[in-house]
């Protein structure tokens, strides 16, 4: 029943937006809902942590721990993200950057972008996943062109055309999936039930596996950025609306990634060899080291952060790819910490944006003085999202490191040195933003920070103690991955 | 004629002529089982057609006259790219029949139960590409034309008249014969006769009477509706046909023989 | 070898064929033209495909496919170019000779991923999956080399179809909730498509992609 609801509302949200979403209510509208979906995915989960893994609706739904966190953090920072794009536009919408039919557009489409994420997450079919991710695409690509710049139409042009063709892929591996799982269950509907493949998955057919596999990581891999794939990723999140690059950084790239780590599941079941997590690896490895170098150069508030999220995102794949209890288990962590600081960066980012009137860093001067709680925010956050303890951050990567020093050891120096890169290009930009003369005018609307704190809180709790319930959740989810 | 010309100016019409006597006389049209079946060799009907344009080519620069040479050096542009294409067109009935003797890939083709070969279908198209530009047809040449932009084969025969002139334009309409011949043979053999039985030649002129009917007004419909192209477009052309045939190879390798 | 076999041989190097001839076209209604030839193929395949095997399901996907690609597609598309105005554009293509050349190596490529997977097929024709998988190399390579943001789009509806191609000639099409999900992705995908042709319109007033570089130097 909240499985229905979890995907219904957000749809009807979107209709409902569609049609009033310009009006001045529509905002605290299109939080309602994302926090009534938030509702719906906690019942999920509690029932999932329960009872173990549920299948629903003729088997197209499964739900289990895996995914079922996702489901949780995507409904959660979904909320948070509504909560804070009501100031966010309120502000944009005086500043006549966007009309009427922009808001409308914009309200509707983040329901969609829910449903879709939603609707990834929870389905069972491998089909269906495919389809919702390319609808995630068509949902946020109008979002990214919202402001009609050219700027942000060539980031658009760009997000479609890459997110398009690797999607492509993406099916194509699909295909050759289903030309393998035809062998083992069948022609017919079930041949794309991840449950039925994970249960027939060591009878399936290795050499087509293995191509699939290749297929579905570029295809995915394009929508997580793995590098060289990640061309859209930045300009995405600099040119659209901050509360946009907020969700394609915490939600998007997590559930991309999660449609990789299910493929890689029934890879490694059918091929008994470490090809898809060495792949995995590589890939991830080259992202942190060519994001890392990235880092160095931008200029764009929000394009160094979006960087970062390419780095992170290429650390989760390298953790993913290791396999391992533990490894598995940090880079659930990581997935959770990292899209809640990140959002939480991003909506600070995005005041503080707003009150200088500019993206360039060089145009954000002493935010501390001029508005103490944005400024903290993002300090604090720059701080977490770098690794520092005692945040969640630093649990991750910790444990992500100390397993690649044990497992993988030509790795760690090179992780580590990235990290170390990452973390001087960013510390010293943000600390110049946060510090220093005051530019910029005060905001009409007062900028919302609670969500900033809020995130920055659980992330820190996350590092210092990781309640039990949680602990085993992960575990859970982790001993499924192998 | 010339009169600074050497001899071979004089022997080079006999040779083009013979040549393509020769080519016509190998490629079985009517019947299979002819006289020169033994030699009926694709490469070496290749090594034919080759030798003639060489010795026209040689002809053309031997009267030392601008329009010759240049005319000579756009008819070698051409034909460079023209040939490998046509081998490659050639290497695929024979790779289906696994000879490459005419008479037994006419023989083969046209007496087998009714199968579709899709690599077949490209190198017709090729084939095509291949005929126009050989035969100094549009879009490639124009056979009508004495422009100097334009005109590649007409500008070898300037120096040429008389009983050579009529030679070498013999020669030429052989020539179209020849590939005619070729395209019939190799992608439309239904009715050719089989060796030994001259109750069917008769049923086989028919036959042949009707496919060059059918393919002179498929020629004739194909440079009325197209433009003669830049000459620098040329290779553009023929490296299409070539693709084309080393698509209809790799889908001839990929699908493999009809089972 | 059946009757039935051969058609979709010959359907598969056709569809081989049309990649290749969109690759060198440079004038965009004829560009058009052998998109909507293409989707004739494609949807001609999978009949055959459900006429050979007897499964209802593709029949009903073959519909669609006529419908969509052959049909509504190509005449959006068309009626896109003549509002914009971009319908006698001759697109300045560099190189063909060139291009075909890579194209014929990435046919080399595919076939020869394809080779060990055809074996194990079971269905009716071993070569459409390497064929299938070429269509969409082809595309891609198309969508490099073009400069016009129209024909770069009808690079990524033709990858489309070769993988359409992939699902109804190697594995008899996928489960028909998905099928039905494809199209309807496809389908948004043009739409939103034809709005971003506009806004590019708009704000260059021209609809060369040329323009649209200037991030790609800020890293």
């Amino acid at each position: 029943m909240s499985l229905l609801l979890l995907l219904v509302l957000p749809l009807a949200g979107a209709a409902l937006l569609a049609l009033r979403g310009e009006r001045p209510e529509a905002a605290a509208v299109n939080a309602i809902f994302a926090g009534a979906g938030l509702a719906c995915a906690a019942g999920l989960a509690l029932k999932v942590v329960a009872g173990g893994p549920l299948v629903a609706f003729g088997e197209q739904f499964h739900l289990d721990a895996f995914n079922v966190f996702l489901v949780v953090l995507t409904a959660f920072v979904g909320f948070t993200t509504a909560l804070f794009s009501r100031p966010y536009m309120r502000t944009e919408a005086d500043r006549e950057r966007i009309g009427a039919r922009g808001l409308r557009l914009y309200h509707a489409m983040y329901q969609l972008f829910l449903f879709t994420m939603q609707l990834a997450l929870t389905t069972n079919n491998l089909g269906i996943l495919w389809v919702a991710m390319e609808g995630a695409t068509l949902a946020t690509v109008l979002l990214v062109s919202l402001y009609r710049t050219p700027a942000s139409l060539e980031a658009a042009w760009k997000y479609f055309l890459l997110c398009g063709v690797g999607i492509a892929q993406a099916l194509f591996g699909t295909i050759l999936l289903y030309l393998a799982a035809e062998k083992a269950l069948g022609a017919g509907g079930t041949a794309l039930l991840w449950t039925h493949l994970a249960a027939v998955k060591s009878g399936l057919e290795p050499g087509v596996l293995a191509i699939a596999f290749v297929f579905l990581l570029t295809g995915y891999g394009t929508k997580v950025g793995l590098v060289p794939l990640h061309n859209w990723l930045p300009d995405a999140h600099a040119e659209g609306p901050t509360p946009i690059s907020a969700v394609l950084s915490g939600l998007l790239l997590n559930v991309a990634l999660y449609a990789v780590v299910r493929g890689k599941v029934l890879v490694d079941g059918a091929l008994g060899t470490p090809l898809a997590g060495r792949l995995m690896m590589g890939f991830g490895l080259l992202t942190v080291v060519v994001a890392a170098l990235f880092l160095v150069r931008q200029r764009d508030v929000k394009r160094l952060f979006a960087w970062s999220s390419i780095e992170h995102m290429g650390l989760i794949t390298f953790a993913f790819g290791m396999g391992g209890a533990v490894a598995s288990f940090a880079a659930l962590l990581h997935m959770t910490v990292h899209s809640l600081t990140k959002s939480a960066i991003f909506f600070a980012a995005g005041h503080a944006a707003q009150k200088a009137g500019t993206q360039a860093m060089d145009g954000i001067r002493g935010l501390v003085s001029r508005s103490p709680a944005v400024g903290w925010g993002l300090l604090l956050g720059t701080l977490a999202i770098l690794g520092v303890p005692p945040f969640g951050v630093f649990t991750a990567e910790f444990m992500i490191l100390t397993t690649a020093m044990g497992r993988q050891p030509w790795a760690a120096p090179v992780l580590l040195l990235a990290l170390g890169v990452a973390f001087a290009a960013v510390f010293g930009r943000v600390q110049a933003m946060v510090f220093g003369e005051p530019t910029g005018e005060p905001l009409k609307h007062r900028p919302l920070t609670a969500p900033v704190f809020v995130h920055l809180a659980i992330v820190l709790l996350l590092g210092l103690w990781i309640p039990p319930w949680i602990a085993a959740w992960y575990r859970q989810a982790a001993s499924m991955l192998g | 004629m010339a009169r600074d010309a050497s001899f071979l100016l004089r022997f080079a019409p006999y040779c083009v002529f013979g040549c393509m006597v020769l080519a016509a006389s190998i490629v079985p049209m009517v019947a299979t089982g002819l006289p020169f079946a033994p030699a009926a060799d694709v490469i070496a009907l290749v090594g034919l057609l080759a030798t003639a344009r060489v010795f026209m080519a040689l002809a053309a620069m031997d009267a030392g006259t601008a329009f010759g040479s240049m005319g000579a050096r756009r008819e070698m542009l051409v034909a460079g790219l023209a040939e490998p294409a046509l081998l490659m067109v050639f290497f695929m009935p024979s790779l289906i029949v696994g000879s490459t003797s005419l008479t037994t890939i006419v023989e083969t083709l046209a007496y087998q139960p009714f199968a579709l070969h899709p690599s077949l279908a490209f190198a017709a198209v090729a084939f095509v590409m291949v005929l126009l530009a050989e035969n100094a047809r549009i879009p490639v040449d124009n056979p009508a034309t004495h422009l100097e932009l334009t005109m590649i084969h007409e500008a070898m025969l300037l120096e040429y008249s008389g009983r050579y002139l009529a030679l070498m334009e013999w020669a030429h309409a052989l020539k179209l014969m020849v590939y005619a011949g070729i395209g019939i043979a190799l992608f439309a053999p239904w009715g050719v006769s089989p060796a030994g039985r001259w109750d069917l030649v008769p049923a086989a002129l028919a036959a042949l009477a009707a496919k060059l009917f059918i393919g002179g007004l498929a020629l004739a419909i194909l440079e009325t509706v197209s433009a003669k192209m830049r000459i620098f477009r040329a290779p553009e052309f023929l490296g299409m046909a070539f693709l084309l045939a080393v698509l209809g190879m790799l889908i001839l390798l990929l699908q493999g023989p009809p089972r | 070898m059946s009757l039935a076999a051969q058609l979709i041989d010959l359907l598969a190097a056709l569809l081989l064929l049309m990649a290749f001839a969109m690759l060198a076209q440079r004038r965009l209604m004829a560009l058009i033209g052998l998109f909507a030839f293409q989707g004739a193929l494609l949807a001609a395949s999978t009949a055959v495909v459900a006429w050979s095997t007897g499964q209802a399901h593709l029949w009903w996907s073959a519909g669609l496919t006529a419908l969509l690609k052959a049909v509504v597609l190509p005449l959006v598309l068309r009626r896109l170019a003549v509002r914009l105005a971009v319908a006698r554009d001759v697109e300045p293509l560099v190189n063909v000779p060139t291009t075909l050349l890579v194209g014929i190596a990435l046919v080399v490529v595919a076939f020869d991923l394809a080779l060990p997977m055809a074996e194990l097929a079971g269905t009716i024709t071993r070569g459409t999956l390497g064929i299938a998988m070429a269509c969409v190399l082809l595309s891609l390579l198309m969508m490099i080399t073009r400069r016009r943001a129209i024909a770069q789009v009808i690079g990524f509806l033709s990858l489309e179809n070769g993988l359409f191609f992939a699902a109804t000639g190697a594995t008899y099409g996928m489960p028909m909730v998905v099928e039905l999900g494809i199209a309807l992705d496809v389908l948004v995908g043009v739409l939103v498509f034809g709005i971003f042709f506009f806004r590019i319109r708009e704000t260059f007033d021209s609809l060369d992609v040329e323009h649209l570089e200037k991030l790609g130097d800020r890293g």
